[in-house]
């Protein structure tokens, strides 16, 4: 892909005995969201980080804006923006402050980084706090402070290592939304996370990252069918009533519901009605419901499925056979 | 612009960022502000009856240019504070991911404390004439004195940085930082002539920079005999300055690639 904005073929960089990056090929064409979904631990701030210039891969290469990360790296830093899981900003520096350095270290000159830094403190509601160290900042604002200094210099490529990890859910849909606004404006953006909802929701592709090699990629649907999908979760109040669930609720899935200790779980296809029909059929059948529940995929779901193992666990030698 | 004019604007730009944060932690400059103003006191008037030194009407003429020289060295913690810091909290990542001079951020760091040891320096220079120490040398003299001491103490900041670079804490740099320091100090001409001590330790307090650098500054502000001590202070300083701007660049490279 001539015109991807970040690639990287075979990537791969050893800790001492830890090979965090095991071959990892990725890419992005420009104007999209490229997610990478794992783990603690599984590669992905690696992978930012030798992107980003902060670290020289061991093999394998990496482009980004069209520029070589080892050969390029100084011309290539003038091209990208990072915000960290860490919000690099300066606490005892005030949030105009923090911008308006960022902007003189990218070259901007004196007055552009003031105006820059002004016009981004409005864009994220920070004017109010512009004059306030950033030590007093709550954590919301500060992972604000610290995207809009990695946009300070409009580049079009933008790495955000894990940027809600640790926000509360209002702050969290905020950061979306922002990160949105950039991409429609033509920006193309690496983003980490653990959650699978935060990669459904902003990514184009994704890749899922374990043990530093891409496991599975494509487009959120395409993942999502892997993993199955919702599923619904009923808790019977009668053990004996197993069999009348089944019969009831098979009509409204492909697979046989499965039921286990008076729990029965079934994946929900579109179209038949979803927990609202479930309910009435159960009711009809006289099934008693102790309790009830649309359960989403979640990362755990995906790694169980890809893996055969629970995300934290060592890997298995089943990794080649469950990719495959 | 040149790329040394962007490494000069560069350093600039993250000396400025590290002076701004000094008045907003006033733990920080309560350190080198109150507690070098505090062992001129002590010194003065804690041990300044029970030591003899030769040669010198009063023991403040004796201990000012000594207890500078002191004060000087360790103005470098602020560097390695700061620096410990930084690369904790991920703003050298920052640093390292924008398009700016490499060596802005060391060079930046360093810079600002020659303006916090200007601010020392003033200090302890009222503070000594308040006590009763005499300038006997002539303004040349003691403005060339000023800027041995601010040079001196610049070559610490590099030393203080190369011990950050290699401490996993701003704790342990500090604490490494001081264990190295306090003994050079003061097995050196600094508050007692080398005269009584020891044989062996004379040996050593004679041979330290320290004493040269003490001795250089004596010369420059009460007109005590110089030597070659001015010229070998100067040449001690940019040694210094030289060995450990190397080593710190080229253990920042290292550190910060793992």
């Amino acid at each position: 892909m001539a015109d991807a904005a970040i690639e990287a073929q075979g990537l791969t960089k050893s800790f001492g005995d830890v090979r965090a990056l095991d071959g990892i090929d990725l890419s992005a064409p420009a104007g999209s969201i490229l997610g990478l979904l794992g783990p603690n631990g599984a590669g992905k701030t690696t992978a930012v980080r030798i992107l980003t210039t902060l670290l020289p891969p061991d093999g394998g290469s990496g482009r980004v804006a069209g520029l070589d990360v080892v050969r390029d790296a100084a011309a290539l830093r003038a091209q990208i923006g990072l915000a960290g899981q860490y919000a690099a900003v300066d606490e005892n520096l005030t949030g105009f402050e923090n911008l308006e350095m960022v902007g003189r270290l990218y070259h901007l000159g004196r007055r552009p980084a003031k105006e820059r830094s002004r016009e981004l403190l409005e864009r994220f509601s920070l004017t109010d706090a512009a004059d306030r160290l950033a030590k007093t900042y709550s954590g919301g604002m500060r992972r604000r402070l610290d995207l809009a200094a990695a946009l300070v210099a409009r580049p079009p490529v933008l790495f955000l290592d894990e940027p809600t990890t640790g926000l509360d859910p209002r702050s969290r849909l905020q950061l979306w939304e922002t990160i949105e606004a950039r991409v429609a404006a033509g920006t193309t953006v690496l983003l980490t996370t653990q959650y699978l909802d935060e990669a459904d929701r902003l990514s184009d592709r994704i890749a899922v990252i374990d043990q530093g090699r891409v496991i599975a990629e494509g487009r959120p649907d395409e993942l999502k069918s892997r993993v199955g999908g919702e599923r619904l979760e009923v808790t019977l109040e009668e053990y004996a009533q197993e069999p009348a669930a089944i019969e009831a609720l098979a009509p409204l899935t492909d697979e046989r519901p499965k039921c286990e200790h008076g729990i029965l779980v079934m994946p929900l296809s579109r179209g038949r009605g979803g927990i609202a029909e479930a309910v009435r059929r159960l009711d009809m059948a006289n099934v008693g419901i102790a309790d009830i529940a649309v359960r989403r995929p979640t990362l755990d779901d995906v790694f169980i499925q890809l893996t055969g193992h629970a995300a934290e666990e060592p890997a298995d030698e089943d990794l080649e056979e469950a990719v495959a | 612009m040149s790329s040394l004019a962007y490494a000069v604007s560069d350093t600039a730009v993250v000396a400025k960022r590290n002076l701004l944060r000094i008045p907003r932690q006033p733990d920080l400059w309560v350190s080198f502000t109150i507690q070098p103003v505090l062992f001129v006191l002590l010194f003065v008037y804690v041990f300044g009856g029970a030591i003899q030194t030769p040669g010198y009407d009063d023991y403040v003429d004796f201990l000012m240019p000594g207890i500078i020289v002191q004060t000087m060295s360790f103005g470098g913690f602020v560097t390695a504070l700061g620096l410990s810091d930084d690369l904790r909290k991920g703003l050298v990542d920052r640093f390292r991911s924008l398009p700016m001079a490499r060596s802005a951020v060391l060079a930046g760091r360093t810079l600002a404390d020659v303006a916090t040891n200007t601010v020392s320096l003033a200090l302890m220079i009222v503070v000594g004439l308040l006590v009763g120490f005499n300038f006997s040398s002539g303004p040349l003299e003691v403005v060339g004195g000023i800027g041995l001491l601010l040079l001196f103490g610049y070559a610490f900041s590099w030393v203080f940085a190369f011990i950050a670079l290699n401490s996993s804490s701003s704790e342990g740099a500090q604490a490494l930082g001081f264990m190295v320091i306090f003994p050079l100090t003061f097995a050196s001409s600094a508050f007692v002539p080398p005269e009584s001590m020891p044989s062996w330790l004379e040996s050593f307090a004679k041979a330290n920079p320290f004493s040269t650098v003490v001795d250089a500054t004596r010369a420059l502000f009460v007109d005590a005999p110089a030597g070659n001590d001015v010229w070998g202070a100067v040449a001690w300083s940019v040694g210094l300055i030289a060995v450990f701007a190397a080593l710190s660049v080229y253990q920042y490279r290292r550190a910060v690639s793992t």
